[in-house]
């Protein structure tokens, strides 16, 4: 049945309708299995939620999408019933709905400023994202925008995870030929090797990179810049410009006695297993992994609810988190905490390890833990974990997940003469167009933050694809529009 | 895709591959390492350099099979390919005029001695190299290694060829002889190499080891080829393969090797009897 436009209701009638509320998994069933836990909005919810926007004259939810979506356009869209006029209105700033509908923190973003959100709820911008996305994508008529006549510049993009895709997909509407180089095997980045299936299904993330490459854009994977070509000679080879997107690809470990003993993975190892390389069904996929009965996840943040949640599906009998800080504290989106509350997960807050004991071959086998409290706020505003002197305590546990940040990869800073980086490895870049030090040498996402979100990642790639577009075209920078574009960086 | 040239058995369960990998060759450099993929479900893993073919742009890799994944890679024949050849990873091997070079290698940590060998002759050093095997028919590389050595002088466990002995029986002697040594670096299982910088660490004799712990990515992002060197974590990947002998925790090395034994074994146990399967039926359908 095609999809029917509804009839327009009073905005008395609006503020009264619910939020619509997601289905999804029953927590006991889901535990057993990697498919994604919330359903998506039926036609009919998608539809009601979408009558809860009321057109306000100054809508504040597109100033708070990082890659300013036509929040209110595409949700008129979706009451009219058009649900793939809606997909495009999206796509006209956002080249990957889909993903950003499932993993965006959207109650940090677009919710949070939604004029609903003061006296109601606020409309469930992310639910209808995702539904137009999915929408888009099960009728199979994922049509590419029509594209300009070729410009003839060439851009380079390192790193296909969210902010190379989003500089590919912008500079490839504008008619630039782009060509990516991912180091593994397979495109995404994060959303490929990070980020479960159950959050956020691989056959998704493949379709969004599919619609890149049907507008012109070439991936190349396993191919390693800065092994294989360096920054300089690619621009050798007669790029343009070039954008760099490699994420924060070094795992952070604590420095602690026994956390080279077996059963300890970085996240990035364990979800890079699961996810990437299938572990969850070896035998069948060659990679394994391993996961005990008792599972300590080290981290509040998403990843550590990725981690965690991995682990029960995977058999853990007891999964932990063990965060230093309270769960206010806690940089994980809310949801994700509240869907690992509901799986079983256990949190152990106000906790650190110290100390690993193992046994004679090596596998970790206790940790010694100490109690914290909390002191005076710290320089990122959250009250700084202090330790109690003597609250020393043992758990017996055999796998251990270290989710507690990364660092910046080192594999390009180290061979691209020139190129500059701040005390911590991460590449600087002016804030205005993200370029870096270099002329033509663009950066954003992870690389230059530090570990942060999909979609921050996703905004500076906006920022960036602009100001490549305008460096290679011999387009001098509007002032107005550099400090716009500044700010937005910033947030970023 | 890469596609395999040329395949032979160097000895029962060690094939030697020439892969097409042009772009790769031009940048590799002696010490480093590839990661091969076979195909979609395959692991990635780490794999040395066992000869660079620049002219030609061929790369030659040496696999032994002790698992599923190597198993099914040695079942490869010319014209297949492996989905992913990603390299050239990992520091090349530092290399200098250092004057008498010894070069040490074991088991499938001989091909890539070959590179390293070749690279510190051109350098201008005087190259012995010293490899070693259980028996004779498991010697491999000799022809390339007395092409590329100045000397090359051979052990076996058995004594059914060269020095009866381990290759660390014939550096003892060199160095009880009084022969110079300036620069030593070896390269074989974890025994070995523990055995020739206990040899090289009273003499204090500059030695290097290549290291290949369990991998995941190869690019510094998983952390899982952690190994302890003075007492501080590196990752072999991006910070090596080549460490100071020295200074390297062996020990720990060797069980972190082990950590999926037992998943190893269910795999190839699988893969053979899989593949035992397919060949009988294959024999009843020719009958």
């Amino acid at each position: 049945m095609a999809p029917q436009k509804k009839e327009p209701i009073s905005k008395k009638e609006r503020l009264q309708i619910p939020r619509q509320v997601m289905p999804q998994q029953d927590p006991k069933e889901r535990i057993k299995n990697f498919n994604e836990v919330p359903y998506g909005l039926p036609t009919e919810m998608a539809q009601t939620e979408a009558m809860r926007c009321i057109e306000c004259k100054k809508p504040l939810c597109i100033d708070g999408c990082p890659v300013e979506v036509d929040i209110p356009g595409f949700i008129k869209l979706v009451v009219d019933g058009d649900f793939i006029g809606a997909a495009k209105k999206i796509k006209e700033t956002n080249a990957l709905p889909a993903i950003c509908g499932r993993v965006c923190p959207q109650e940090e973003q677009c919710e949070k400023v939604c004029v609903l959100t003061k006296k109601h709820t606020p409309v469930a911008i992310g639910y209808l994202e995702r539904f137009v996305a999915d929408y888009e994508r099960e009728q199979g008529e994922i049509e590419i925008p029509e594209l300009p006549p070729p410009t003839g510049k060439k851009v380079a993009i390192v790193g296909s995870g969210p902010a190379g895709l989003t500089v590919a997909a912008d500079l490839a509407k504008m008619g630039h030929k782009v060509v990516i180089y991912e180091a593994l095997h397979k495109a995404g980045g994060v959303l490929i090797y990070g980020i479960p299936e159950f959050r956020l299904p691989k056959s998704i993330v493949a379709a969004e990179v599919n619609y890149l490459e049907k507008m012109g854009v070439e991936i190349h994977t396993s191919f390693v810049v800065g092994k294989l070509d360096t920054v300089d000679e690619l621009f050798e080879a007669g790029f343009d410009a070039v954008f760099i997107g490699t994420g924060a690809g070094l795992p952070n470990f604590m420095r602690i006695e026994g956390e080279n003993l077996n059963g300890i993975y970085s996240a990035n190892e364990f979800l890079t297993r699961s996810n990437l390389m299938r572990a969850y069904d070896f035998p069948e996929a060659d990679t394994p992994i391993f996961v005990g009965e008792n599972v300590a996840v080290l981290g509040g943040g998403n990843t550590a609810m990725d981690s965690v949640r991995t682990s029960l599906r995977l058999g853990a009998k007891n999964a932990y988190i063990i965060y230093r800080r309270s769960r206010n504290e806690m940089p994980a989106r809310i949801e994700e905490i509240h869907h690992a509350e509901e799986e079983g997960v256990q949190f152990n807050f106000l906790t650190s390890p110290i100390k690993y004991y193992g046994d004679d071959n090596g596998w970790v086998k206790k940790m010694e833990c100490v109690k914290y409290e909390l002191g005076e706020p710290d320089a990122s505003g959250r009250r700084r974990p202090v330790m109690i002197e003597g609250s020393n305590f043992t758990i017996p546990i055999d796998t251990v997940v270290v989710a507690i940040g990364n660092s910046s990869n080192p594999l390009i800073p180290q061979t691209t003469p020139g190129l500059e980086t701040n005390k911590w490895g991460n590449i600087t870049v002016d804030e205005k167009t993200m370029m870096t030090s270099r002329p033509g040498l663009f950066a954003g996402g992870d690389i230059v933050t530090g570990g942060a979100t999909v979609i921050l990642a996703a905004g500076a790639g906006k920022v960036a694809a602009r100001a490549i577009h305008k460096y290679v075209m011999g387009i001098t920078f509007d002032e107005g529009e550099k400090d716009k574009e500044g700010e937005k960086a910033k947030q970023a | 895709m890469n596609k395999i040239l040329a395949k032979k058995e160097l000895c029962e369960k060690i094939h030697q591959f020439k892969i097409e990998a042009p772009h790769l060759v031009k940048k590799a450099k002696a010490g480093q390492f590839v990661i091969l993929k076979e195909n979609e479900a395959g692991e990635r893993v780490p794999m040395s350099i066992g000869g660079l073919d620049k002219e030609n742009g061929v790369l030659t890799v040496v696999i032994q099979e002790v698992g599923k994944t190597s198993a099914s890679m040695n079942r490869m024949k010319v014209g297949d390919s492996f989905s992913d050849v990603v390299g050239p990873l990992g520091i090349p091997t530092h290399i200098e005029k250092f004057g008498n070079a010894v070069c040490i290698g074991g088991g499938v940590g001989i091909p890539p001695i070959y590179p390293i060998a070749q690279t510190l002759k051109a350098a201008g050093n005087h190259v012995t190299t010293i490899i070693g095997a259980r028996t004779k028919g498991l010697l491999i590389y000799q022809d390339e290694l007395s092409e590329a050595s100045d000397q090359l002088l051979i052990s076996t466990d058995d004594g059914s060829f060269g020095t009866h002995g381990f290759v660390t029986t014939i550096l003892q002697k060199m160095i009880d002889d009084g022969e110079k040594i300036d620069f030593v670096m070896a390269i074989g299982p974890v025994p070995m190499m523990k055995a020739v910088v206990n040899t090289t660490r009273e003499p204090k004799i500059k030695t290097f080891v290549s290291l290949n712990p369990i991998m995941v990515d190869g690019t510094g992002m998983c952390g899982a080829c952690r190994v302890t060197v003075g007492g501080k974590t590196q990752f072999a990947c991006v910070d090596g393969p080549d460490f100071d002998g020295h200074e390297v925790d062996f020990d720990e090395m060797t069980k972190r090797l082990k950590m999926y034994v037992k998943y190893e074994k269910k795999s190839y146990d699988k893969f053979l009897e899989d593949e035992h399967c397919r060949l009988k039926k294959q024999i009843e359908n020719t009958k």
